[in-house]
């Protein structure tokens, strides 16, 4: 009985952290439908007129555009730098390996705005500041130690024989790498894709300092902002969390994937 | 031995400081069934390591049909191993598996898929041939890795413990279906096992191993009924050992002294070795045997293994038929008295 009580007094906990989490998320949703100017209840009439006009908004477009291009280009850079490290690190042993590890692993550790500063000063320096591979490149090394951190843990899964039953059964070693490593870490490569990509898509702060005229949406959206109060806002941060969103849960499903085949 | 297949030649593997195996002299036959026998971190695996290429010895040399392996990189020696995980690869299914080989090798697609059901329903699985291998018994799965390792028609097998995962019935079995491919194939298997039932079940020849060194080498009634030395003799078979001096036809122990054939010269160490199967166990006293006290018993099927002490403390062992238990009327602290026949002593000279 008493079980019972407790079962429900955690459902109710939890519900209330739920609802402390998504509140501000759910608002923004609603009011992104909301026909009123300013976002106060009650409610005006439902309408899809803010979609409309950010559709229709070539600025924003344009930012829509370059971000894609930018979380997809980082996707991919940063999982393959992830899983080069990682693989490394799985098959080769050597001095200094701790060192090597924990300085993949450091920029996520670097308060953002001090990265992006470093970020500005070095790619400024290196004449390649302003550009949109600036933010690529900015992007791909925040993220790929993200990366490497999944590819990692799926290498420790692995069957330590596997790889060298491919080459006992005839594959070179880079043939044992492509039909044996990569099939294995599938599911960890498509998480770390969709999670960089994530990343990536959502991230401002560094974008906002090496982007120069080539704005992400995080950027256009502190633009508008700055401006004045635009249901707008509502709109592009309903879509942006639906994309990261979708990102995120993909990356958690193929994270917790088993090997089989299903 | 003519022309044979595989030779090591003063074989050594060094892991830092530790040495796993001491200059390893070996050949095996063409088509012959050899078992790697000895206990748990002895070698075996580093041995069979080395013929497949997956370790470079540290001195000596590993020959394969008579070319030096030394350098030969491990995807070109034709040297499947049979891997004491399996190793079966989880994102294929169990005709991808076996055709794995054959994919490497070039094989086209239509070839290798017949090749790889040939195989599979040699081995009795033909209808598993699409499950994921995650989805299969241990025995299924062996039978699997089997097929993968054979698919390419090998002149050598390699296997590492393979049996060792199994249910004991499986194993029987899966010791048939073994001996049973290697006749008919007439390839060389090269089987690791610490299981001596195993071994001396399957192979031609058994080598065991101690502590990284060759310490015998015969065929399986040889090791079993005349171990070369101490090591030996208790590792294979039940059996009792007693250290003495030699009398010239007889040798003195603690338990009394016994007349013994292929002793050293009198004086000198020798030791007395009986198997358990063939010490002699009365209630009645007999002249010359060794009145002992019963200390437990092991039940292995049919046969009973009945452990014993002397008066001075020393431990033997005898095996008896369970059918025979009856007259024996035994519990703890029953007292016998044991003989063996003059000719079931074994001498060591080494002690
Ligand atoms: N890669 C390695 N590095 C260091 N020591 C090893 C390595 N491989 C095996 N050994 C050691 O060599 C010895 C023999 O190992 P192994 O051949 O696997 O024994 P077995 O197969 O007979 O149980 C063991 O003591 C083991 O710890
Ligand atoms: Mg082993």
């Amino acid at each position: 009985m008493s079980g019972r009580i407790a079962t429900g007094l955690l459902l109710g906990w939890l519900l209330l952290v739920f609802v402390f989490i998504f509140a501000p998320i759910v608002a923004s949703v609603i009011f992104s439908f909301n026909s009123d100017r300013f976002p106060t209840i009650p409610l005006g009439s439902f309408t899809t007129h803010w979609y409309d006009t950010i559709f229709a908004d070539a600025e924003i477009g344009e930012a829509a555009r370059n971000s894609i291009i930018v979380s997809l280009s980082t996707s991919v850079i940063a999982t393959t730098l992830g899983f080069a490290t990682a693989y490394t690190d799985y098959r080769y042993r050597f001095r200094f390996k701790g060192p090597y590890l924990a300085l993949i692993l450091l920029p996520p550790t670097i308060p953002l705005i001090i990265m992006a500063l470093a970020m500005l000063a070095w790619l400024s320096w290196i004449g390649a500041s302003g550009q949109l591979w600036s933010i690529i490149i900015a992007h791909s090394v925040l993220t790929a130690p993200f990366a490497m951190a999944i590819l990692r843990l799926r290498l420790h899964q692995i069957d330590p024989d596997l790889e060298a039953a491919a080459w006992n059964l005839g594959s070179s070693e880079w043939r044992a790498l492509r039909s044996v490593i990569l099939p294995f870490c599938r599911p960890a490569i498509i998480s770390a894709a969709c999670l960089t990509a994530a990343i990536s898509f959502d991230e401002f702060a560094v974008a906002w300092f090496v982007s120069g005229l080539n704005k992400t949406v995080p950027v256009i959206i502190l633009e508008i902002v700055q401006g004045n109060i635009d249901p707008q806002v509502n709109a592009i941060g309903s879509l942006v969390f639906l994309t990261s969103m979708t990102l995120v849960v993909l990356a958690q499903l193929f994270f917790i994937a088993r090997v089989g085949r299903a | 031995m003519k022309d044979p297949l595989v030779v090591l030649s003063g074989v050594v593997k060094r892991f830092g400081t530790f040495t796993a195996v001491h200059r390893l002299d070996l050949e095996i036959a063409q088509g012959e069934f050899i078992a790697i026998m000895g206990p748990s971190g002895c070698g075996k695996t580093t041995t069979l390591r080395m013929i497949a290429g997956l370790e470079t010895p540290s001195e000596g040399e590993v020959r394969i049909s008579g070319q030096v392996m030394n350098d030969v990189p491990v995807h070109e020696r034709d040297t499947p191993l049979v891997w004491q995980s399996l190793a079966l690869f989880p994102f294929l299914n169990a005709r991808e598996n076996v055709e794995f080989g054959l994919r490497m090798r070039g094989v086209d697609t239509v070839e290798r898929r017949r090749r790889a059901m040939e195989w599979l329903e040699r081995l009795d699985i033909g209808a598993f041939a699409e499950r994921s291998v995650d989805t299969l018994s241990g025995g299924q799965r062996q039978r699997v890795a089997l097929a993968r390792s054979l698919v390419t028609e090998p002149r050598i097998l390699l296997l590492d413990e393979p049996l060792s995962a199994l249910d004991a019935h499986l194993v029987i079995r899966m010791q048939g279906v073994l001996t049973r491919l290697q006749r008919e194939l007439g390839i060389t298997f090269v089987h690791v096992t610490h299981s001596q039932s195993e071994a001396l079940a399957m192979a031609d020849r058994i080598v065991i191993m101690s502590e990284g060194r060759v310490v015998q080498i015969g065929r399986p009634r040889e090791i079993y009924r005349t171990p070369g030395n101490r090591f030996v003799a208790e590792f294979v078979g039940r059996n009792n050992i007693l250290s003495g001096i030699s009398r010239g036809d007889a040798i003195e122990t603690a338990l009394g002294t016994f007349p013994a054939a292929g002793l050293p010269a009198p004086g000198r160490p020798a030791t007395l070795v009986i198997a358990a199967d063939l010490v002699e166990i009365s209630q009645a006293p007999r002249d010359g045997a060794i009145p002992c006290s019963l200390i437990s018993e092991e039940f292995v099927g049919a046969t009973v293994t009945l452990f014993l002490e002397a008066a001075d403390g020393t431990e033997l062992k005898v095996q008896v038929p369970e059918r025979a238990l009856g007259e024996l009327n035994q519990h703890a602290g029953s007292r016998y008295h044991l003989s063996w026949p003059a000719d079931a002593g074994h001498v060591l000279t080494e002690t």
